[in-house]
């Protein structure tokens, strides 16, 4: 202990604070909650003011996986690979009901939660989440970015 | 044309291979014998007092669970026909046996035909003679079974990755 | 015999591409792609950068509607419907309702299908302004996606006045709609079409004449009128072509055929013309909103209070108390979308059919007869029961025709919900679109065809 943590503390604290505001999301945009989604990322509820205002497309350069809309057992497989493909840190958003649970398609097609496939940080439920929903959502997920604690 | 001079002609030119019309609903249909329904189709097309230039819909219902037919044909493939010059519909429908679930195809007549068939095939298990590449739309190719039968239960879910339920 | 290296780069060799010693190249767009509208997965064979076959897989957002249909009764069936078309959900809400109210026999209020008329071309309007915006944001136009999502925010607050939610609206139901409009809709609307309609213009300006974006859409995903017929493409691909087919038109329904407007029609058949197209459908649907709220039967409520005005939920308990006497005297003042209806707003927008409807509030809990034709239509085993027998029953969604077709055991269930997709038919025929056409060129053209995955994969 010593001057030594204060610094890797402190230091800790600096690139969280820039990862958070900072964000290139991967709008991984299956369905309905793909038109709320447009709606936060637009003029109206900008979520630009975040700092999270441009999607990456590609899973290489991005560091937030945000799933929106259905996940079908089709389209499952090609998710799973998505996240993989993204580097560390990454982080994952489920948007909108069908991905935290499977919302209320209990059917044949439907994946039942993505965390039965990949982890998950930040759940915004909804159907489709009001942007506000979404927007709140995000600020949590802020705090986690910021107080997530760097292995060195 | 009037609907039911449609179904009129239809009697006429086909006899016996139109086993039943109605108009329930205000809907003509016209339920047709599956050996004859390519021709039938054919002269919906062609036929200029017809000119049913359009294949609205193609699907199939599945009879088995229908109080008073659980023990009749399992299937009816249905088509919906619209003819833009004249502004009539027509419902052409053809009993289909489990046994032997093949109907002809409808894609030498109308293109769009294809992917109806492919989503008739993935839903139900109907096969359609003559398609040039009946493989599945809707599903992936590893699923087995057809969803949309009464019998397959709606929770019955074969993930490709992850738990089943 | 496989090209060497050396043989694929001096150009010789026997490779089976166009030119000697080449090999076309296999490129995959999808399932993931930037393009907003939906995940498909479109398989290309490319010689350099020309597509010679182009194989279009769908089937990733296939989320079981028909089968989930049959699960519930049939004003279960709503929500799923929703989210068909989920741009303009409303259409598909109140085509369901009126194929199931085609096997039931009945017809609703008038004052209904005005309403249905005018929320119906609102969710057009927003439909057309969210694949307008789109496709110009893939082409590089971001400017115009803000400007329309702008615009479609104005609507929405529209929607929500009306039906309480922006998007998944579940406003429909069999025999009439949800709950009346509120009583400023009329004035809310006039204001959401007139920022609408200095959008519209701006957009104009910036995409209609412009050099880069006629250069990208003119005679690019080219459709003859023929093959367009033959492949069963309805709307504004088919009005693009040509043929000037609108189901509102040609069988009219709700209040189609008591109001003036133009259907919007092209002859080119390519991606400008489509384009055009939709420009004008939004500028028509909107004179069709405003001439139905002018000619609207039953204006906007004025509850003229004989009685003591009282809080709903007061009243509410007093009824589950059983204190019920003069209950159904009292004039309540519920707001139409979020408490349900009053009596009076509720036999003005449902028909009068007690196996169909369910009673008001003030009838469910202040007399016993609402109470049990309440029951008789919550119940399982009971609920709305068509006859036995079909129905099919087709509207002009934002995309072409958009028909469902019911099968009814005469049970409480639907036996069979079929939605005839109107995206379904531009999407087979794609593959005739691109090929020939660059690469780059599918971008704008899958954007002009308005691939609504939730209506495409049900």
């Amino acid at each position: 202990m010593g001057v030594g943590s204060f610094f890797t503390s402190k230091l800790d604290e600096a690139i969280g604070w820039a990862r958070k505001y900072s964000i290139f999301q991967y709008p991984f945009v299956t369905a309905c909650c793909g038109m709320e989604y447009m709606a936060t990322a637009c003029s109206h509820y900008d979520v630009d003011r975040f700092g999270a205002g441009l999607p990456r497309f590609s899973p290489r350069q991005a560091d937030v996986l945000f799933v929106v809309g259905t996940i079908s057992h089709k389209m499952a497989p090609v998710l799973k690979r998505i996240y993989d493909q993204m580097t560390e840190p990454k982080w994952v958003v489920a948007f909108g009901v069908c991905t935290c649970t499977g919302g209320f398609y209990d059917n044949y097609a439907t994946v039942q939660g993505i965390d039965t496939i990949i982890p998950v940080d930040v759940y915004i439920p909804g159907c489709p989440p009001r942007p506000e929903s979404v927007l709140d959502g995000l600020m949590k997920l802020q705090d986690k970015i910021a107080v997530q604690v760097q292995r060195y | 044309m009037d609907g039911a001079a449609i179904l009129d002609d239809l009697r006429a030119r086909f006899g016996a291979a139109v086993l039943e019309t109605h108009d329930h609903c205000g809907d003509h249909t016209a339920l047709v014998d599956r050996a004859a329904v390519r021709e039938v189709l054919r002269y919906c097309r062609d036929a200029g007092a017809l000119g049913f230039d359009v294949l609205m819909d193609l699907t199939a219902v599945d009879y088995s669970r229908f109080p008073g037919r659980e023990d009749g044909p399992r299937f009816e493939v249905v088509y919906h026909l619209y003819a833009i010059g004249h502004n009539h519909r027509l419902r052409v429908k053809v009993r289909v046996d489990e046994d032997e679930p093949v109907v002809p195809s409808a894609v030498p007549l109308w293109p769009i035909a294809d992917w109806f068939e492919r989503e008739v095939w993935d839903m139900f298990g109907i096969r359609f003679d003559g398609h040039p590449d009946l493989r599945r739309l809707l599903m992936y190719e590893s699923f087995v079974g057809h969803p949309l039968r009464k019998d397959y239960p709606i929770d019955r879910r074969q993930p490709l990755i992850g738990p089943a339920h | 015999m496989a090209t060497t290296t050396r043989e694929f780069m001096l150009g010789e060799g026997t490779g089976p591409g166009t030119a000697p010693g080449t090999e076309n190249m296999q490129l995959g767009l999808g399932p993931q792609h930037p393009a907003m509208h939906g995940i498909i997965r479109i398989n290309t064979e490319l010689d350099g950068e020309i597509i010679r076959k182009a194989d279009v897989e769908i089937g990733y957002l296939h989320r079981a509607f028909e089968k989930d249909c049959e699960v519930g009764g049939w004003n279960n069936a709503i929500p799923y419907t929703d989210r068909l078309n989920y741009v303009s959900p409303l259409i598909n809400n109140f085509a369901y309702a009126s194929a199931v109210e085609k096997l039931l026999g009945i017809e609703v209020t008038e004052r209904c299908q005005y309403i249905r008329t005018i929320m119906a071309e609102i969710s057009r309007v927003c439909d057309h302004l969210t694949c307008v915006g789109a496709s110009a944001m893939e082409l590089g136009a971001f400017t115009v996606f803000l400007y329309m999502i702008k615009a479609r925010e104005f609507l929405w607050e529209l929607v929500e006045a009306v039906t309480g939610a922006r998007l998944t609206i579940s406003y429909g139901r069999v025999g009439g709609v949800k709950a009346d409009l509120p009583d400023d809709f009329a004035a809310q609307t006039k204001k959401a079409f007139a920022e609408t309609r200095v959008v519209l213009a701006e957009v104009h300006r910036l995409l209609t004449g412009n050099r880069i974006f006629m250069d990208r859409m003119v005679g690019i995903g080219r459709l003859s009128r023929e093959e367009t017929v033959a492949y069963a493409i309805t709307g504004p691909l088919l009005r693009a072509a040509g043929v000037a087919y609108d189901v509102r038109r040609a069988q009219p329904h709700w209040a189609y055929d008591r109001v003036e407007w133009e259907v919007a029609s092209e002859k080119d058949g390519d991606n400008y013309a489509r384009y055009l197209v939709r420009m004008r459908e939004m500028e028509q649907s909107m004179r069709i909103a405003e001439q139905a709220l002018d000619a609207i039967p039953a204006g906007p409520v004025n509850v003229d209070f004989e009685g003591r005005p009282i809080e709903p939920s007061a009243y509410v308990d007093q009824g589950k108390q059983g204190k019920t006497e003069g209950l159904l005297l009292v004039p309540i003042t519920l707001s139409p979308n979020l408490q349900g209806q009053g009596r009076e707003a509720q036999k003005r927008v449902n028909v009068g059919d007690k196996r169909v409807v369910l009673p008001s509030k003030e009838h469910a809990y202040g007399s016993i007869e609402g109470l049990m034709n309440h029951f008789m239509l919550i119940m399982e085993g009971y609920g709305i029961r068509p006859p036995a027998g079909e129905a099919y029953f087709a509207t002009e969604g934002a995309n072409g025709e958009l028909g469902f077709y019911v099968v009814s055991d005469g049970s409480d269930r639907p036996y069979r919900v079929r939605c005839r997709p109107p995206c379904l038919p531009p999407l087979a025929a794609l593959h005739r679109m691109v090929e020939g056409e660059m690469i780059a060129d599918l971008i704008p053209t899958f954007g002009s065809v308005n691939m609504i995955g939730g209506e495409l994969d049900r």
